[in-house]
């Protein structure tokens, strides 16, 4: 399978990567040549333009990927910052919007003067941005999930190292739905890329396993009343495969409890439909046994990593996921880990490239791109990840929870090769 | 799911989005018909009425029914207040010039939005419903040819979403009775007639214009307070209630009441209808289409009155 064969290259190259380490390592105390010129030329700032969704419709995760954005920027800036200087975090708003998107990328390249863009979630921005980056040659490390990245739809100049993308998780869903909840599928999505991923991929997936998908149900992303598309869920639905976006997912999540009553089917939704909301909310009692996808846990599980534990207190999130200091702030748990892992994959590109400004754009991308193993550690709390630098897209476990007594307790853990795919692009082939 | 109860849940839906509608959009008409004012920002004072009644009913403890009540009666007051002093110390000074105060009312809308951004912060936020009863409700169907009565898979409703349909009538009912029987009303409608007659005979015309704009908001800021237990406050939502409710009052007639009223059910029934048995992108095509067929063949609207000379 093409599958084994990606992984068995990934640790080869690995091996290599090792190997320069530990040469490096031999060394002692002296730096390595670049280190020592790129410290003499300069101790500016190493600037990260982050493209922030602070209002419009994303701004829930926006909040959550500035703080742990901040957590990550001061973790690393503690332990001597990037190439001995320091990192500073370049925020602008792009209003959760495609056109603002890429302007605010121009911004960062030309008046900011930033080394690289990051930290773009929603994936219609992705789209409207990256393009931009590629012409003004910025590298823009995304944390969007979407596939339009791996599927070879942007440029050379934007990657995912930090984030896994739907394609990969819906195929790792599809077997544990089939198997433990039902065959027919009703899959409701909101009308845009992230959607439409979902959509396209999951039927694949469901239908590799045996399954079918009876009915789609596309929703506009501003919607702000539901019940009125629920009457096209087939009677025979044996599954609801949710997953929506926007400020109106709590009223989404209800009304689909109100249509139901009591007797629903099985559930199965993408934390997404409740990131940043209380599952324990008034209306969404009905959810209590449904299953979850979520990119990293929301609550605390029972076999925590210290990583974890330790990301967790750094970003300020307690157990429940909420912020330490407001309980009712509930974080976007299971996409945040995402932006400390991104920058954290920013500092090794930087450091591995010797990057000293502007002119190694190309080295930084090189760099990232002969990243593979990314093992669990302070770096990477969400779990061990492959990075494909063909496809610019990293590979990890997912994770699938189940409301239990108002929490969500894990239930299954994939395993990496779950997720993976052939490659759909080779970015490494196109010219910087 | 089946015709008939697919129908009967379309039409709840239609019903709930219909008079929340209708509330919205006799407000713009109201201050239209007196004042003659375009107010842009009108879809500004009804989410201002939702994040209003997000502060009172989070800041008054206990069931959540007080929170909701206090919220019912402050944040449409606080509205129509704030509106009044935007008549008092903007529209009078642009002399409630036709053009000027479109671009007024457009910098208002985007003083609200941005203030409530800085604020109240960009999150939707939920209020908890005073009550909220999930109701089935029974179908028959034909089991040999005679009628048999089953409980349709998923045709329900909340006991909140038929409150809220009651409110909005209750409401509309007043404002109609206020209009049409009380002194106010009549001073009110005076002015519509002829704002300079009406100040000759001593009708203190200005204060009726600062009030009939407090109450135009205050409607849209009611509307708000009902919808935001279904819904949430958020600081875009005002958008699409002030686009629907031209598309009402142009539709209807601007200025005329009864006229607001029917296109809002027209408009409200027929999106939540054509939304459920096709796309709701469809839904809004036909009703920008019927705006524009009003504009060509029926200018004053379906009730409208022809423009006096």
């Amino acid at each position: 399978m093409s599958s084994k064969n990606e992984f068995s290259k990934g640790r080869r190259n690995a091996l290599k990567t090792l190997g320069l380490g530990a040469g490096a390592a031999a060394t002692g105390t002296t730096l390595p040549l670049w280190a020592r010129y790129a410290e003499a030329q300069s101790s500016a700032p190493i600037k990260v333009g982050f493209q922030a969704h602070k209002t419009g419709i994303g701004a829930a995760y926006g909040r959550w990927y500035e703080r742990t954005t901040n957590a990550a920027a001061k973790v690393i800036n503690d332990a001597g910052g990037i190439n001995g200087r320091p990192l500073e975090i370049v925020l602008e708003d792009d209003g959760t919007d495609p056109k603002r998107g890429a302007e605010v990328v121009e911004k960062f390249a030309t008046q900011h003067e930033c080394d690289v863009a990051y930290g773009t979630l929603f994936s219609h921005v992705v789209i409207g941005s990256a393009p931009r980056a590629g012409e003004l040659k910025l590298p823009y490390f995304v944390v969007s999930e979407g596939h339009h990245v791996a599927s070879g739809m942007l440029n050379r100049y934007t990657l995912q190292p930090g984030i896994t993308d739907v394609k990969s998780q819906v195929a790792a869903m599809a077997p544990f739905v089939s198997d433990n909840l039902g065959k027919k599928v009703t899959m409701i999505f909101p009308d845009f890329a992230f959607g439409h991923d979902h959509r396209d991929f999951f039927s694949a997936a469901i239908e590799a396993q045996g399954g079918e998908v009876v009915a789609k149900i596309a929703i506009p992303p501003t919607e702000s009343s539901f019940t009125k598309y629920f009457p096209k869920i087939p009677r025979d639905t044996e599954v609801i495969y949710h997953v929506m976006v926007g400020p109106a997912v709590l009223t989404f999540v209800k009304e689909l409890g109100e249509f139901f009553g009591p007797s629903r089917p099985e559930i199965f939704g993408f934390i997404d439909s409740l990131e940043a909301v209380d599952i324990n909310s008034p209306g969404l009692e009905f959810l209590d046994g449904t299953f979850f996808w979520e990119g990293n846990p929301r609550y605390a599980q029972d076999n925590q990593s210290e990583y974890d534990k330790a990301y967790r207190a750094a970003v300020g999130v307690d157990d429940n996921g909420a912020s330490v200091s407001d309980p009712t702030d509930i974080s976007t748990y299971a996409h945040m880990f995402g932006c400390w892992e991104t920058l954290h994959v920013i500092k090794a590109g930087m450091e591995a490239s010797g990057y000293a400004g502007a002119g190694d754009r190309a080295k930084l991308i090189e760099a990232v791109e002969a990243m593979t193993d990314l093992p669990a550690s302070n770096a990477h709390p969400q779990g061990a990840k492959v990075f494909n630098g063909k496809t610019h897209q990293v590979f990890g476990h997912q994770y699938i929870t189940r409301v239990t007594d108002g929490k969500l307790k894990l239930a299954h853990t994939t395993s990496i090769e779950d997720t993976l795919y052939p490659d759909e692009v080779d970015y490494t082939t196109q010219a910087f | 799911m089946d015709f008939g109860p697919y129908l009967i849940l379309a039409s709840l839906e239609g019903a709930v989005a219909a008079s929340v509608l209708a509330l919205t959009a006799v407000g713009l008409s109201l201050v239209f018909g007196v004042m003659r004012v375009v107010n842009v920002a009108h879809g500004e004072f009804f989410m201002l009425g939702a994040v209003l009644a997000w502060f009172v009913a989070t800041s008054v403890g206990g069931h959540p029914a007080l929170g909701f009540v206090a919220a019912l009666l402050v944040a449409p007051v606080l509205v129509g207040g704030l509106a009044a002093v935007v008549d008092m110390t903007v529209l009078k000074r642009v002399a409630y010039d036709p053009e000027r105060t479109i671009v007024a009312t457009i910098g208002i809308l985007y003083i609200i939005q941005q203030v409530t951004l800085m604020t109240y912060g960009p999150d939707a936020r939920p209020v908890t419903p005073p009550f909220n009863t999930r109701l089935a409700i029974p179908w028959f169907e034909f089991v040999g040819g005679r009628p048999q009565v089953y409980w349709p898979w998923g045709l329900s409703t909340t006991s909140y979403k038929l409150f809220v349909i009651a409110a909005a009538a209750v409401t509309l009912t007043l404002v109609w009775l206020m209009m049409s029987r009380s002194k106010i009303g009549l001073l009110m409608r005076a002015t519509q007639l002829d704002g300079e007659m009406a100040q000759v005979f001593g009708i203190p015309v200005e204060r009726i214009y600062a009030m009939v704009f407090g109450i135009g908001c205050g409607l849209a800021a009611l509307a708000a307070v009902l919808i935001v237990p279904i819904q949430q406050a958020h600081y875009l939502m005002g958008t699409d209630p002030l686009l629907l409710s031209f598309i009402v009052v142009i539709i209807g007639g601007l200025g005329s009441l009864p006229g607001t009223v029917i296109a809002a059910l027209l408009i409200g029934m027929s999106d939540g209808i054509i939304s459920v048995f096709y796309t709701p992108t469809l839904a809004k095509i036909l009703s920008t289409l019927l705006v524009a067929f009003v504009l060509v063949f029926r200018p004053q609207g379906l009730f409208g009155t022809r423009e006096r000379d």
